[in-house]
């Protein structure tokens, strides 16, 4: 497979999963705020979170400073419609759109044209008064964009080369995004080590299981909710689709369709680092974390994360030199 | 909505006579058009409209930094032609393809035709399209227009003529596959009734055509579509035909020159490309030998390319038959080649390089179209009963300053075609661009791109210009059991 066919159906899914991610961000923080109308603090305090787990304060403050700083509807518009911040919802749908553009003839019609209408439908004038007017609506279709475009990808792409790459680029960007739903909630919840295992507001708690659609699930599996748990279940559950663990195992089977390596075994930069990763979060155990502090543990994941990205990057996207073994198959 | 109140305005009309009725193999569609109610027709249009928008069938707008992009119009009335006139075209496009293709081999070779004066050998060595580098060259095959899109205008008696060439990298057969994909679903009950013959097999016949052109040794070739990238104009075409044929979509930096051979970047390092359908000009084609500057093309690509280790799909420096002026005498080389009068006319053309016809063109200049040499897209030229005296005297200077970049024709009275305007119809010019695939045999993909001039009286066709375009519908009949009618087209 071409190296840039394989980087672009990379990026696709990556960008379509954070578009997922961020619709649901707002979507969960929408409705936390009619369930809180008087939280302690400054009004835009519900907001703030959402700007860190995005990454993007630096950004937003630069350009939303004189504008209002944190409020609600400076949020909303930078983290959706703002074509500037490279991450708000557009910009995403957008990137996904460019990049499935240029690999239109390897990807499946039915995917194309599930995300062409997404893009149009973001586009579209009137989103911006559907989403000032009905969020609901609007937070829902884009979830759902998004879901209809893992499921034609599932259904009508051969699992192939391709497929796992974009299996990886969805499965690291999910991991790395469900990491920082629970860092930055769990860095306003408990901003004290000494705090944890303390009663606390269960509202704002399911909130936060909401935000990674977990709530539902974290309840089958818990029912009682704890930050303890909370935290052991995104990160180290292993049937959960998005907790951490289940996704790094998943990336790292994709990875090893790829190579063909056996498990347990690498055969280049990528492998070694993602293995690692997986073997660490499969030993770990949450009361280790939280002594060790939650918030390394998460910062370490994600920085592994990043690195996982480069090394798939310097592996299979950029040109490598011609091996014997690709010379003797003319 | 009838066609009551429509004129022909002495122009030949597509699909009605003079008298209103319509032509014998329109008579179908115009009847079942003309019982559909106004509202529904118009749903019908806006439906088809917006199934190329959603399937993403645009192209991009160049200098527009939003990025916007266009569905090339569409009016979902068809246009028809009649088994009779296809099999006359078809056998007209053989045999003139044929011999252009023995004359790029010639010029670049023997140059016989220059030795005996039938051309100028001067009006060849001066074409822009002229690539000194190939001299000596004859690509695999033989063949250096594997794809040509040639550009027919019919006139007021009926009469079809060769316009243009375009044996370099045509583009359009995307819209013919999409347009009719479309039409199927506006007028099922009426294509079903038409005898229309499919254009399906298009993609796979291409796939075929650029097999052909690899080394009988080779059991699997490797063929591969060089595109200039999402930013190019036909990019979606790009990606289409590669799409239909299941074929690798390359961009310059995917491919290197490494080991005498061009290769592809993949996950799994180098992989051999063995026939390139490229749709990049030669001129961007290899900067080591065309323009410098080109970050679109493949370097030392035409090194690999004499060398006999690459096919490429159209050969480079076949644009030459492309040249305004070349064209001119495609009549004689027809009958140089071949032996035959050719069997499709050309528009009458004035070579203003000839000092006769110059001193013509001048002094008519306001009665004559006026153009450029090697410009295509509707660029550099003159519709002179259409321009204002300033336009003319512009016009006039620049064929004196540089009369071979010139030719000039008499206005042709295009053809016209009904298409929907506001509530009812009104006739507009129109032209036609069959596809031609040059492999083991001459090919004519029955069907074909009927571009449009939406602007009333405009005859200019060109998309970049306000073109649209119509779903063409070839009719079966006696002589379209689709095999080659001129049997020795594709030897030698």
């Amino acid at each position: 497979m071409l190296s840039r066919v394989a980087s672009a159906i990379y990026w696709m899914n990556r960008y379509v999963e954070r578009a997922e991610n961020v619709a649901r961000f707002v979507h969960v923080n929408l409705h936390l705020e009619l369930d809180l109308p008087i939280l302690e603090g400054a009004v835009g305090s519900q907001w703030q979170p959402l700007i860190w787990t995005t990454g993007d304060e630096k950004e937003f403050e630069k350009r939303y400073a004189e504008k209002g700083g944190v409020t609600r509807e400076n949020v909303i518009h930078f983290l959706t419609f703002d074509t500037e911040n490279p991450n708000s919802i557009a910009s995403c749908v957008k990137s996904a759109r460019e990049n499935a553009r240029s690999i239109r003839e390897v990807i499946s019609s039915e995917m194309w044209f599930t995300l062409n209408r997404f893009y149009l439908m973001v586009r579209d004038p009137l989103a911006k008064s559907t989403a000032a007017n009905d969020p609901h609506t609007f937070y829902t279709d884009v979830k759902t964009a998004c879901a209809l475009f893992i499921g034609e990808t599932m259904s009508t792409m051969s699992h192939g080369e391709g497929w796992h790459f974009g299996r990886i680029g969805r499965l690291l960007e999910r991991a790395d995004k469900t990491s920082r739903i629970l860092d930055v909630k769990y860095y306003i919840l408990l901003p004290r080590v000494e705090y944890v295992g303390m009663p606390l507001d269960t509202i704002q708690w399911v909130a936060l299981l909401k935000s990674a659609s977990a709530f539902e699930m974290y309840r089958k599996r818990f029912s009682i909710i704890t930050p303890k748990q909370v935290s052991a279940f995104l990160l180290l559950d292993r049937e959960f689709p998005r907790a951490a663990l289940h996704c790094i195992n998943d990336a790292e089977e994709s990875l090893r369709s790829i190579t063909g390596s056996t498990e347990n075994t690498y055969s280049n930069p990528a492998e070694q680092l993602l293995g690692r990763l997986l073997a660490d979060l499969n030993y770990a155990q949450i009361d280790e974390i939280i002594k060790v502090g939650l918030h390394e543990y998460i910062d370490n994941l994600q920085s592994r994360i990043n690195q996982t990205d480069d090394a798939i990057y310097r592996t299979f996207f950029e040109v490598r030199p011609a091996t014997s073994q690709s010379q003797s198959q003319g | 909505m009838d066609f009551t109140n429509y004129k022909t305005d002495g122009f030949y009309d597509e699909l009605l006579e003079e008298s209103g009725h319509a032509r014998a193999g329109a008579a179908h569609v115009v009847k079942r058009i003309s019982e559909m109610p106004f509202d529904e027709l118009l749903q019908r249009q806006r439906a088809a409209e917006a199934a190329l928008l959603q399937m993403g069938i645009t192209f991009a707008v160049y200098g527009d930094k939003s990025g916007t992009e266009k569905i090339f119009p569409f009016d979902i009335i068809p246009r028809i032609i009649e088994a009779k006139d296809w099999a006359y075209l078809e056998k007209g496009l053989k045999q003139r393809i044929h011999a252009l293709n023995l004359f790029i081999t010639d010029v670049y070779n023997d140059g016989k035709i220059l030795k005996d004066k039938v051309i100028p050998a001067d009006l060849i060595k001066t074409a822009k399209t002229y690539r000194p580098q190939l001299e000596g060259f004859t690509p695999p095959r033989g063949i250096w227009a594997h794809v040509t899109g040639t550009d027919l205008v019919r006139d007021s008696d009926g009469q079809f003529y060769v316009l243009e060439d375009n044996m370099r990298c045509p583009s359009g057969v995307s819209y013919v596959l999409e347009n009719r994909h479309v039409l199927k679903r506006t007028f099922p009950l009426a294509f079903a009734a038409g005898h229309v013959r499919p254009v399906d097999e298009y993609p796979n016949r291409l796939l075929e055509t650029l097999q052909y052109l690899a080394p009988d040794t080779l059991a699997s070739p490797r063929v591969v579509t060089l595109t200039p990238g999402v930013y190019n104009s036909a990019y979606f075409e790009h990606s289409f035909l590669s799409q239909q044929m299941g074929i690798p979509l390359v961009e310059g930096p995917d491919l290197v020159v490494k080991d005498g051979y061009v290769m592809m970047r993949t996950t799994k390092g180098y992989e051999r490309a063995d026939v390139i359908y490229r749709r990049v000009d030669d001129d961007f084609l290899d900067p080591k030998v065309f323009r410098e500057d080109s970050l679109l093309g493949v370097p030392g690509i035409m090194e690999v390319y004499k060398a006999g280790r690459v096919a490429l799909a159209n050969a480079p420096g076949g644009g030459i038959a492309d040249d305004k002026a070349v064209y001119a005498y495609v009549p004689k080389i027809i009958k140089y080649y071949l032996g035959e009068e050719a069997i499709l006319p050309n528009v009458p053309t004035f070579v203003c390089d000839e000092e006769k016809d110059c001193k013509h063109v001048i002094e008519n200049i306001e009665k004559m179209v006026v153009k450029a040499a090697n410009e295509s897209g509707g660029y550099g030229m003159l519709v002179g009963p259409h321009s204002s005296k300033e336009q003319c005297d512009e016009f006039r200077l620049k064929v004196a300053q540089n009369p071979r970049n010139y030719i000039a024709q008499p206005m042709v009275a295009l053809s016209r075609a009904p298409v929907i305007v506001d509530d009812h119809f009104e006739g507009r010019h129109v032209d036609l661009r069959p596809y031609v695939l040059y492999g083991k045999d001459i090919y004519v993909l029955p069907g074909g791109l009927t571009r449009v001039a939406l602007k009333k009286g405009s005859v200019v066709v060109n998309s970049s210009q306000g073109g649209g375009s119509k779903d063409t519908w070839v009719l079966g009949g006696p002589s379209s059991n689709g095999k080659p009618t001129d049997v020795d087209a594709g030897k030698h």
